[in-house]
């Protein structure tokens, strides 16, 4: 049914392999000194250029804000977008051109506040598009309001006594959307994000993507109890389809499920009665208990939350196509312009 | 039994040269459905036409209620006729509702039949009557034609053995079989319409038949009606006709465009009236090389039609005004990004949500100015319905000369009116020319065809022409981000020097009647038909009066300036407060008046020849 290729692999023996500064463009990168889009950016760079992506064949499109500057540091094509619409370009584009491999870089701002609309139809109607949803719970581009994932409480420029919106989980809203392919790493982790990043280019589907993302300027530290590499044994799990799901210094904790509900565990040495991640199964219930898991009560978790095989709207619309052409016959101009009923004036 | 129409009726015949008439009733008595027959038979039998659905915009307000009423009004003629008629030769009202909503329309000594069956007291009630007008002596001058239609029609299905209720639903067809016999049409197409619409329930095929014949030898029988009706043939231009609505021919004429520039159709849009028919008609097309997407909402619908545009697809949206709002922000971004893509708006009455099923021309500004910065577009507007399809491929051909947003403006009577329409020749539509760059050295995304200033559209996919474009200012030639304020200034003109050049590249403005004189009558869009009926009618009457219908509003036409002073006085009639007007006078510092209507509601043509009788004062 899947008409359409994600990735378009180059043949090694027409061109030169491709290597990481090929992806870089001219432009000067202008992201605060220490953002973690620059992490970010050099993973994408580097995973593209380890699968032998074809540059001509790749399309970077953002929104607004400060993760939105991205494609123009991408020597592939490219298209900044204005705030929260990067989706519905990108399903534009992947209509007309199912053979391109799309990739929108959106922030929590841009993906889950002006345009989140845009983020769950997409994302619902199974686009084969790539949305890296880069989150740093906080307005950085317009310098410093209170973003749709922050905190409650959380001071802010605009909120001086703290803000009382309840935050929005990325993940549950993908999941809650039925995505077909959901994750979650980290700017601080380069080996697990290049992991990531790879997993969701060969998805064929929407691969939603979010990026925990420090903004040195407004947020700083937002995620350091989590991902900073002293705490994060005991604060992070990191989930392995088919692995049990153990964390703490050398797995000595795991999770057990009690019900419906995720205890915490001993788990030294034994690993029965643990929950076991299935990032294929066809319901979305562990994925969605897992993306409610967060500090302090529970570890957060990274890597692939769910990952299943679902027809795309792409390749099921060229299907439609190429079915109604069978059909019906190849159309003809002519027979259009005539419509139903003519009559002829002699 | 045998045919009825070729039996030779015994009554009189008169013959007329044109005749309007309008069915109306509920909105779910099928009113629409039978003056849509009625039409087709009358433009098999050779007549010119024009026609004008008018409906509430609840599906099923309640039975019988005055915001319930479904009207459908046709103009046919054995001369050219522009418009649907002013006013009603002949009324059919199904109930008490349609006959109070219409009444006002009817000029006396009109023909009135009514469903005489629907005017009981709970109806009468729902109507605001306080008294039954068929017998307090109301309607005494009008020729008034009270038929027992439920009781006939009933009688005629008995036999059928229908549920009662079945039986009452086809008596639109008795009525229309009665007007069929009063204009002496034949029925078989519509028979075989019947027939082949309800193949799959026969019982209701045949009572759907069975009641249009019913009505047809009630007239032949019953000695309440006197006479029939002739309209001979009109002398149409030789050819190949087919029936035709705005929206009908904008949707194929996209379609050719795209054939015709050998590029993929993408439409990109959210349903709204009263442009979803254009949707509605595309997204069958799946064989012809269009890609049809339903957005999540407007704005979605914009993007993906830049999207698709970025891509190398003849990319449009449709919509109207409530829908160009929320698309204005990503329009900005097309003319930023300088791809070409088309919006087609379907004027409807405003602000906000307004009139929905109503025709009005309000949004010209919000076409021209509706945007945040210096942010031009192309504006085109078809005037007839069948000039739909010609300026969707105008349209097309401008946006990818130029890569340019073209903004598209139709509006609800343009969508929903049909007329004959002489179908093209594939041969003699003009092929678009497209290019691609392909060479990859010093490619530049903002260089510039000296000609048409338009940028090069390299497509993803190429080697080596990989770029990035997006909304922020481009620096000239090579299109980096640029904050630079001599680039900025230097942007905004050429961008605006870009579609002023528009004007080089379409046709000069043409008047109907005197090169010079008294008065211009000037137009755009939709309001073509009653303008240029209004200003024939006026020089028939030895005025001095010109017509000037404008499809080209942004850029004007190059000789527009020059064509004003040639007249003594200029009079702009539009279904809005005066914004060509206002256009006009600031461009061409001409004394121009307005005539202006907002009723949702086309012009009519008695009220324009008034304005024009006004103006020359």
């Amino acid at each position: 049914m899947n008409e359409s290729t994600t990735l378009t692999l180059q043949p090694p023996a027409l061109t030169k392999p491709v290597s990481k500064a090929d992806f870089v463009s001219g432009q000067d990168v202008r992201w605060c000194p220490g953002c973690g889009d620059y992490a970010i950016l050099a993973a994408v760079q580097k995973a593209l250029a380890d699968m032998q992506v074809q540059r001509q064949n790749t399309v970077f499109i953002s929104g607004i804000g400060c993760s939105s500057r991205f494609p123009y540091y991408m020597n592939t094509y490219g298209f900044h977008s204005i705030h929260g619409r990067a989706p519905t370009l990108a399903t534009g584009l992947k209509i007309a051109r199912p053979e391109l491999s799309i990739w929108v870089v959106t922030g929590d701002g841009d993906g889950l506040s002006i345009g989140g609309n845009h983020l769950i139809h997409t994302i619902r109607r199974n686009v084969d598009i790539k949305i890296l949803l880069f989150n740093n719970q906080i307005y950085g581009l317009t310098k410093g309001q209170y973003s749709p994932t922050s905190e409650q409480g959380k001071k802010t420029k605009s909120t001086p006594f703290g803000t009382i919106d309840y935050p929005i989980s990325p993940l549950c809203v993908a999941l809650g959307v039925e995505g077909s392919f959901v994750a979650r790493t980290t700017d601080t982790d380069l080996k697990h994000m290049a992991m990531v990043l790879e997993r969701a280019a060969h998805h064929k589907g929407t691969a939603f993507v979010e990026i925990y993302q420090n903004c040195v300027i407004f947020n700083d530290g937002a995620f350091k109890g989590i991902t900073e590499k002293s705490v994060r044994p005991d604060h992070a799990l990191f989930l392995e389809h088919g692995k049990p799901m153990t964390f703490g210094k050398d797995g000595s904790k795991g999770i057990r499920l009690d019900g419906v509900h995720p205890n915490i565990v001993e788990a030294t040495g034994k690993s029965e009665g643990l929950c076991v991640h299935d990032e294929k199964a066809p319901e979305p219930t562990l994925a969605y208990m897992l993306s409610r898991m967060r500090n302090p009560d529970y570890p957060v978790p990274f890597g692939v939350f769910r990952a299943i095989e679902r027809p795309t709207y792409d390749g099921m619309l060229v299907a439609q196509e190429q079915q109604a052409t069978a059909k019906m016959g190849a159309g003809n101009l002519q027979n259009l312009l005539r419509g139903p009923e003519t009559w002829e004036v002699k | 039994m045998s045919n009825p129409s070729t039996i030779q009726s015994a009554k009189k015949h008169q013959q007329l040269e044109k005749v309007a008439i309008r069915f109306a009733g509920d909105s779910g008595d099928g009113m629409q459905l039978v003056g849509g027959k009625f039409t087709e038979t009358t433009a098999m039998c050779g007549n010119d036409f024009s026609t004008f659905p008018d409906f509430p915009a609840e599906i099923r307000a309640p039975t019988g209620s005055l915001p319930g009423v479904s009207g459908y009004q046709i103009h046919f003629s054995s001369r050219d006729i522009y418009t649907p008629g002013d006013a009603p030769d002949v009324l059919v009202a199904m109930n008490p509702a349609a006959l109070k909503v219409n009444l006002r329309d009817l000029p006396e000594n009109a023909i009135l039949l009514v469903n005489q069956d629907a005017f009981n007291d709970a109806n009468l009630k729902k109507a605001g009557y306080a008294s039954n007008p068929l017998e307090d002596g109301s309607l005494k001058r009008f020729r008034f034609y009270p038929v027992p239609i439920g009781r006939l029609n009933a009688e005629a299905l008995a036999k059928l053995g229908l549920p009662k209720k079945d039986a009452e639903r086809c008596k639109n067809f008795f009525a229309l079989g009665l007007i069929y016999w009063m204009f002496d049409r034949p029925m078989e197409s519509t028979v075989t319409w019947i027939q082949d619409k309800f193949k799959k329930v026969k019982g209701i095929a045949d009572a759907n038949e069975a009641a249009l014949k019913a009505g047809f030898f009630y007239g032949e029988t019953t000695e309440l009606i006197p006479e029939q009706y002739r309209i001979p043939q009109a002398q149409l231009e030789k050819g190949l006709y087919r029936k035709i609505s705005g929206n009908e021919a904008a949707a194929i004429g996209f379609v050719a465009a795209a054939q015709l520039a050998g590029k993929q159709l993408f439409y990109g849009s959210y349903p709204i009236t009263p442009a979803s028919d254009i949707l509605h008609e595309l997204s069958y097309h799946k064989n012809l090389n269009v890609r049809t997407f339903q957005a999540e909402d407007e704005i979605a619908a914009m993007g993906a039609t830049i999207g698709a545009a970025f891509g190398g697809s003849l990319a449009l949206t449709g919509t109207s005004g409530p829908g160009v709002a929320l698309k204005s922000e990503a329009i900005g971004l097309a003319v930023m990004t300088e791809l070409p893509v088309v919006i087609v708006n379907v004027q409807r009455g405003g602000p906000s949500t307004g009139l929905p099923t109503k025709t009005e021309q309000a949004d010209l500004f919000q076409a021209m100015f509706g945007r945040n910065g210096e942010c031009p577009v192309i504006i085109v507007a078809p005037a007839t319905p069948g000039e739909c399809f010609h300026m969707a491929i105008e349209a097309s051909r401008l946006a990818l000369k130029f890569m340019s947003p073209v903004m598209y403006l139709s509006d609800g009577f343009l969508a929903n009116s049909a007329e004959p329409w002489r179908m093209p020749k594939l041969e003699d539509l003009p092929r678009i020319h497209v290019e691609h760059p392909t060479v990859a050295d010093n490619f530049l995304p903002y260089s510039r065809d000296p000609e048409t200033l338009a940028r090069p559209w390299a497509l993803p996919g190429t080697p080596g022409l990989e770029h990035r474009i997006g909304g922020l200012e481009k620096e000239d030639g090579s299109g980096n981000v640029s904050y630079d304020s001599e680039n900025h200034q230097h942007m905004v003109q050429t961008r605006a020097a870009k579609v002023a050049g528009v004007a080089k590249f379409i046709p000069p403005a043409a008047v109907a009647g005197p090169p010079h004189g008294d008065l211009l009558l000037v137009g755009w869009g939709g309001t073509y038909g009653s303008l240029r009926a209004a200003s024939e009618e006026a020089r028939r009457l030895g005025k001095s009066v010109a017509h000037l219908h404008l499809r080209y509003i942004n850029p004007f036409p190059s000789n527009l300036g020059d064509l004003l002073t040639n007249y003594k006085r200029i009079l702009v009639a539009e279904l809005n407060c005066g914004q060509l007007l206002m256009m006009l006078r600031a461009k061409y510092l001409v004394d121009a008046r307005g005539f202006n209507k907002v009723k949702g509601k086309p012009f009519q043509v008695v009220e324009v020849l008034r304005a024009i009788e006004e103006a020359l004062l």
